[in-house]
């Protein structure tokens, strides 16, 4: 914090993202703010989501007004301690919109964080890396239909003490649509064996959905390989499934099809944004996608149904199990992480659907890197 | 995936489609360029490099030059899809169509219906059109709508590398002949594109925006002139919804119906000469099936109906541009 000055900026959340409007405050102009209390609601073209303060101290500048758009990095608030005079506050603003290159421009040239693929077999998989920290890799594995941007909110905080790698499962985003028999061993060992070329001989495992079943599977089969497993509104806790969900999913060809179908996904189906919607249908028209989610969901919803039981080899797991899952998932009920063992540590987080780390992220992210240093 | 241009995501539709299907194949002018004469294979790939590479992938056998002569080519191609292959026959300019129009019209588009529907012609013409590269009367004409007023014809029109690519895949795999219509001012376009093989639905048209206040259904090379007085439009606080037909055969009636009525003001660019154009028969269509929705007249932005002028500052003035759609959607605003 310079002169105990400090700016509050447009986040980048996801790869894509390049500018920010913003929604609502959440604090006035005087407030005393607290690190990682609301500050201010922002949208993007793909979902919007809360802001929290990045750290304590008095909201003393509201740059950015309600409705206005701004890039990746401009200045959206001041805070300062009270003392500071607002004559110092205006230098500041008026030097920080003095220096700021916008992130487009600053960009080219410079290297830029992509995904990469890399050739398993004759399997693709595309997966990206982020974080350098010399500490335990943490692997994130997407539900169905999902990509590796889904963790756009998870795996950057994560970064900042492990080097966390997102992947694209078998016939899912950039990675080859060909899924053999498309049940749990074969999403299991697939990303066994990124691991293994990657040389992640031991690594924290964080699963969504379907991506929580892939990851508990790969627990069970490699234990020595895996420290801990989290698991998100996790397949394979109970028999119900939301098959309106995954069969909307499956047909939709046009985004306003798809909308009320996506919106299940969250409590507040007010954050779903276009672009989520325009990936999704990119997403759908490759090759062998259609194909790879038919098998995948006819194997593991089969007949309407989870065809998929964990909870019984519960008792063959022997590392660290947290799950966490939003109270109203429209998806797969919460309550199936009701009456568990006692060494799994269940987390319900209120006000969150079946896209929990997307909607509550930082409450999740906290969740997540709590039980990493345990 | 990368971005890529639009004529990259054409050269990666035809090569993943020619590594998918051994028959497919390509024929045109200079498509591999040399006319055979040593050192000077794939010399262009296409006037403007668009089949560059392909020949040295895929042999002459595929990617065959022809003579200047597109009344012989084309009706070869024509030829060619009826009797089992899947040829992509680059016509280089869109102006040639005189030259080879019965070929298109009379078998092309008709051997399906003249064969009680025992003969497909699976054929894909791919061909440059539009204003703006000071290439005079004779190389700049969008003459789209004579193609979509002849039954038997499917007519595509990207408007971006990824609708490009999707759309040329599409029309590679479908049965019908298809005329591919790509706008020379686009080549050189980027946006992300998926490196795998996509296909995007004919008659499926694309809202690029959606707003409650004007709707704008704009062709090709158009809506992204749509779309930047779009962005222009919002501070003038008018919420525009955009539409790119994708196809203008089949079009996608409901979704140009479907915004119509929910505001209730209709602007509709393309740049073909203004008498019966896509912009008249999409007018037709609104004032035919969505009258009682209109709240104002509707209005079209295209070019005056003249030949394109070779003159930079006319051929400039002639072209319907993101200023001239804001004032038409204003006005429409009233």
């Amino acid at each position: 914090m310079a002169n105990g000055i400090r700016a509050v900026t447009v986040p980048k959340w996801g790869l894509a993202m390049t500018e920010g409007t913003v929604v609502a405050w959440y604090a006035n102009e005087g407030d005393q703010v607290k690190a990682g209390s609301d500050l201010v609601e922002i949208e993007t073209p793909k979902i919007t989501n809360l802001y929290e303060s990045p750290a304590s101290g008095v909201l003393r500048r509201c740059v950015a007004k309600v409705g206005e758009t701004l890039p990746v990095g401009a200045l959206v608030a001041v805070l300062a301690d009270e003392e500071i005079p607002d004559a110092d506050i205006d230098a500041f603003v008026a030097q920080f919109a003095k220096d700021f290159v916008p992130e487009s421009v600053a960009e080219s040239g410079a290297e830029v964080l992509k995904p990469q693929t890399t050739e398993i077999g004759r399997r693709r998989i595309r997966y990206l890396k982020m974080g350098e920290a010399e500490s335990t890799p943490v692997v994130l594995v997407h539900g169905f239909g999902g990509d590796l941007n889904s963790w756009l909110f998870t795996q950057p905080a994560l970064a900042q003490e492990h080097p966390v790698y997102a992947i694209d499962l078998p016939g899912h985003g950039g990675s080859s649509k060909q899924i053999d028999r498309g049940d749990l061993a074969f999403l299991a060992s697939a990303v066994f064996e990124l691991m293994t070329a990657l040389e992640l001989l031991s690594a924290h495992l964080v699963g969504h959905s379907l991506g929580g079943a892939t990851a508990f599977e790969l627990a069970l089969s490699h234990p020595e390989h895996v420290k801990s497993l989290t698991l998100i509104a996790p397949v394979g806790f109970g028999p119900e499934i939301n098959m309106q969900y995954v069969e909307g999913f499956m047909r939709a060809s046009r985004p306003r099809q798809l909308r009320p179908i996506i919106e299940q996904l969250f409590a507040n189906p007010a954050l779903v944004g276009r672009k989520m919607l325009d990936d999704i249908i990119s997403y759908k028209r490759l090759d062998g996608t259609v194909e790879a989610l038919n098998t995948i969901a006819g194997t593991i919803f089969k007949d309407g149904r989870q065809a998929v039981e964990l909870v019984p080899r519960l008792a063959d797991l022997a590392i660290p199990l947290q799950i966490i899952w939003g109270e109203s998932d429209r998806i797969i009920p919460a309550a199936h992480a009701n009456g568990l063992p006692a060494p799994v540590r269940v987390h319900f987080v209120p006000g969150a659907g079946h896209m929990v780390h997307m909607e509550k992220a930082e409450e999740v992210n906290e969740l997540i890197e709590t039980f990493l240093h345990a | 995936m990368a971005r890529k241009s639009f004529r990259e995501a054409i050269n990666e539709a035809l090569r993943l489609e020619m590594r998918r299907d051994q028959r497919v194949i390509i024929m045109g002018e200079d498509v591999a360029g040399g006319m055979g004469a040593p050192g000077e294979q794939d010399a262009w790939g296409g006037v403007l490099g668009v089949t560059k590479g392909l020949i040295s992938e895929f042999g002459p056998e595929r990617v065959r030059d022809t003579p200047i002569s597109e009344s012989a080519f084309i009706g070869a191609a024509v030829g060619a899809a009826a009797t089992g292959l899947r040829p992509v026959a680059e016509l280089m300019f869109i102006d040639f169509a005189g030259v080879c129009l019965d070929q298109i019209l009379n078998q092309a588009a008709k051997l399906r219906y003249m064969f009680g529907g025992k003969a497909t012609v699976p054929l894909v013409i791919r061909t440059m059109y539009g204003a703006g590269l000071r290439a005079a009367s004779q190389h700049s004409q969008s003459l789209y709508p004579i193609f979509t007023h002849i039954p038997g014809l499917k007519v595509a029109i990207p408007s971006s590398p990824y609708e490009a690519k999707g759309l040329l895949i599409r029309a590679i795999r479908d049965d019908d002949p298809v005329i591919f219509c790509e706008h020379k001012m686009l080549y050189d376009e980027t946006e992300e594109v998926p490196d795998e093989a996509y296909s995007i639905p004919f008659g499926e048209a694309n809202l690029t925006r959606e707003g409650e206040d004007i709707t704008i259904v704009a062709i090709g090379r158009m809506v992204k002139f749509a779309n930047q007085a779009a962005d222009r439009l919002v501070s003038r606080g008018v919420a525009c919804s955009v539409i790119d037909p994708r196809t203008a055969s089949p079009l996608d009636e409901e979704t140009i119906l479907e915004s119509v009525n929910e505001t209730g003001r209709l602007v509709v660019v393309d740049e073909a000469s203004p008498r019966c154009n896509l912009a008249t028969d999409i007018v037709a269509l609104v004032a035919t099936k969505a009258f009682s929705a209109l709240k104002a007249p509707v209005s079209i932005v295209a070019p005056p109906h003249t030949p394109v002028p070779f003159s930079p500052a006319l051929e400039d003035a002639y072209v319907p541009n993101p200023a001239k759609i804001e004032a038409a959607a204003l006005a429409v605003m009233g």
